[in-house]
């Protein structure tokens, strides 16, 4: 009995020693990569990339072309009605234009305002929060007051009241609205990363790995890059990956709401709001730019679900 | 939370006097002539420097006089007065209906791990917590005013113009609060002592209501002040979206219109109540878990 629980344990060990050795980070592709839902996020995600960067290419008109014959408020061609034009299969918006080409030029929107402002939010909020975490001081003391009083700013409201306030402003005309939104985004988001991030380092400084690292005289920086961060990193990933979506959300709600990208230049959210008034009347107009934000909010969650589950699985819901 | 509030106060301040223009040449057809712009800025104490501005502001405000709208020439008070009522009736109606839902929700989908019901409420919860709420709002009107009839598109004044807003802004709450129920009571299903009331013959009704659902219910509790913070923040949107008569709807005009004291009172108005619910979770923590005083 004992002998075969032995060998049984041998043959455990061996298989362990025979399979292909993976690092951490291997590992969480492997998950990530078993998750069905999570690729299906990543090919959208990727579709929706490739759209965006060959809208150029791929859309039939020019998203702001309003036609000479008047040809406004076409509907799909599939629903059979007399107001189609088989020139245009997804029909057109109140003033003539091309509503296929409007979805495909705003993806560019989107995807540019999901990725940019989340890389300055991180670039500056994990740099502000592991100098605040390890050295701790007045940094910490203020990174803490202000990150106090933008919490009581309801995230939204922030980015609501910065954008109106300088959307007339020269500033907020450069590249139809969006440099503005970028700022506004970054703002308001890189505290909640800079906090995020100053308790993974809170934590992780007074453990042995570190004190073993400072030990053997390792330089605050060299702490801080080889030893803190690539231990903080795996939270700081999933924040990220649900930071783009948050970024692609503000973005069309303030479009709709009228303060966003400034017409023509296509937006889903703005297309939202210039369809809604006449949204009985041509319901599409409205449904279609609705439906391409559900699909590309639900791929980005698929895909921040699945990389949660994958880099930390006791994190798992 | 003072000190919170007069930050919010002062950067709202900065930020609606950085915007360009003035509430006076909203008309682009009719532009007023100078010296009535001037009287007007004289009036509302607009032609004074920035910083004795705000001043001003801050000591009217500690009498809690909010000063005179721009836009509606009536006092701040009146219109907050008004339209804070409707706001809060869809916010708790919002609330209650969320935590209905949720809860019942997310401690079946929990007993029932893994089955087709788990799985039914994990989809709701993913949609509720992904789809914006006017992308919501579109796809419900879209069904439910203009294909089935059921409710009018939008208004308010009747319970068939509720129910359209109500469900749509509880919908990302209730999605929130059935995850963290459901993800709750897994947690303490598999905790030593369920095992030990069991093994000692207690009733599965018993285990459950008294051990499991008792326990789990306090990280629920805690994040019932957030989700109800997310409902303040949510209900402009909704309120512009269904022409609902609040003051988050009268919020989103007020700004593009810079109608700088309905800004700045709505402002402190929506901080004032997140910090209140963040604070109010704090003091339930220690209510409901006395381990936590302890731990201090």
């Amino acid at each position: 009995m004992a002998t075969a629980s032995t060998t049984q344990d041998r043959a455990a060990e061996l298989n362990v020693l025979a399979r292909k050795q993976r690092s951490l980070w291997q590992d969480a592709a492997y998950r990530l990569f078993r998750n069905k839902a999570a690729v299906a996020g990543l090919i959208v995600i990727f579709s929706a990339f490739l759209i965006a960067i060959l809208s150029g290419f791929i859309a039939p008109y020019s998203p702001t072309l309003i036609p000479t014959s008047p040809a406004s408020q076409m509907e799909p061609l599939w629903t059979g009605s007399k107001y189609t034009d088989p020139r245009y299969l997804l029909g057109t918006d109140f003033l003539g234009r091309d509503i296929l080409s409007r979805l495909i030029y705003a993806s560019r929107v989107s995807m540019v305002v999901g990725f940019i402002p989340t890389s300055i939010v991180f670039a500056l909020g994990v740099s502000v929060g592991l100098t605040a975490g390890y050295f701790g001081g007045w940094l910490d003391q203020l990174l803490m007051r202000f990150t106090d009083i933008v919490y009581a700013f309801p995230d939204f409201l922030f980015l609501l009241i910065i954008v109106a306030s300088f959307r007339n402003s020269p500033f907020g005309k450069i590249m139809d609205g969006l440099l503005l939104i970028f700022v506004a985004i970054a703002i308001v988001g890189w505290v909640g990363v800079a906090r995020l991030t100053r308790g993974q380092v809170l934590s992780l400084k007074e453990r042995e790995f570190v004190e073993a690292a400072r030990s053997v005289g390792a330089t605050p920086r060299r702490l801080m890059t080889k030893h803190l961060l690539p231990n903080a990193l795996a939270p700081l990933i999933v924040t990220a990956a649900f930071s783009v979506p948050g970024a692609i959300l503000g973005e069309a709600t303030l479009s709709f709401l009228g303060v966003g990208i400034i017409p023509p230049t296509p937006s889903w959210g703005g297309m939202i709001n210039e369809g809604f008034p006449l949204f009985a009347a041509n319901p599409w107009a409205v449904l279609l730019p609705a439906m391409c934000i559900s699909v590309v909010m639900l791929a980005f969650t698929f895909v921040g679900d699945g990389l949660r589950d994958a880099l930390d699985p006791r994190m798992k819901t | 939370m003072i000190p919170t509030l007069f930050f919010v106060a002062l950067i709202t301040f900065a930020l609606a006097k950085a915007a360009p223009g003035s509430p006076f040449d909203k008309n682009p057809d009719k532009p007023p002539k100078q010296e009535t712009i001037d009287k007007w800025n004289r009036f509302y104490g607009l032609d004074k420097p920035v910083h004795e501005q705000f001043i001003l502001y801050m000591s009217n405000v500690a009498k809690l006089d909010f000063g005179t709208s721009i836009r509606r020439q009536r006092p701040v008070a009146d219109i907050l007065g008004q339209g804070f009522p409707v706001t809060a009736q869809l916010g708790i109606q919002a609330l209650l209906l969320a935590l209905a839902v949720a809860l019942p929700l997310g401690v079946i989908s929990a007993l029932r791990q893994n089955t087709l019901i788990d799985y039914g409420s994990l989809f709701f919860a993913t949609i509720g917590t992904t789809i914006p709420s006017f992308v919501m709002a579109i796809f419900f009107i879209y069904i439910f005013a203009l294909g089935l009839k059921l409710f009018p598109i939008t208004g308010w004044g009747t319970p068939q113009h509720m129910v359209m807003p109500t469900v749509i802004l509880a919908m990302g709450a209730a999605a929130f609060l059935a995850r963290i129920t459901r993800a709750s009571m897994l947690e303490a299903i598999r905790q030593d002592y369920v095992r030990t009331a069991r093994s000692k013959g207690l009733r599965e009704q018993v285990v459950i209501v008294g051990h499991v659902l008792k326990n789990a219910l306090i990280p629920v509790a805690t994040v019932v002040g957030p989700a109800a913070a997310g409902l303040i923040t949510g209900s402009f949107i909704i309120e512009t979206f269904f022409s609902v008569p609040g003051i988050g709807r009268e919020y989103v005009q007020s700004i593009t219109a810079l109608d700088y004291p309905v800004i700045m009172a709505t402002t402190l108005l929506y901080a004032f109540f997140i910090v209140l619910a963040n604070l109010s979770v704090d003091l339930v923590y220690g209510m409901l878990d006395p381990r936590i005083k302890v731990a201090k």
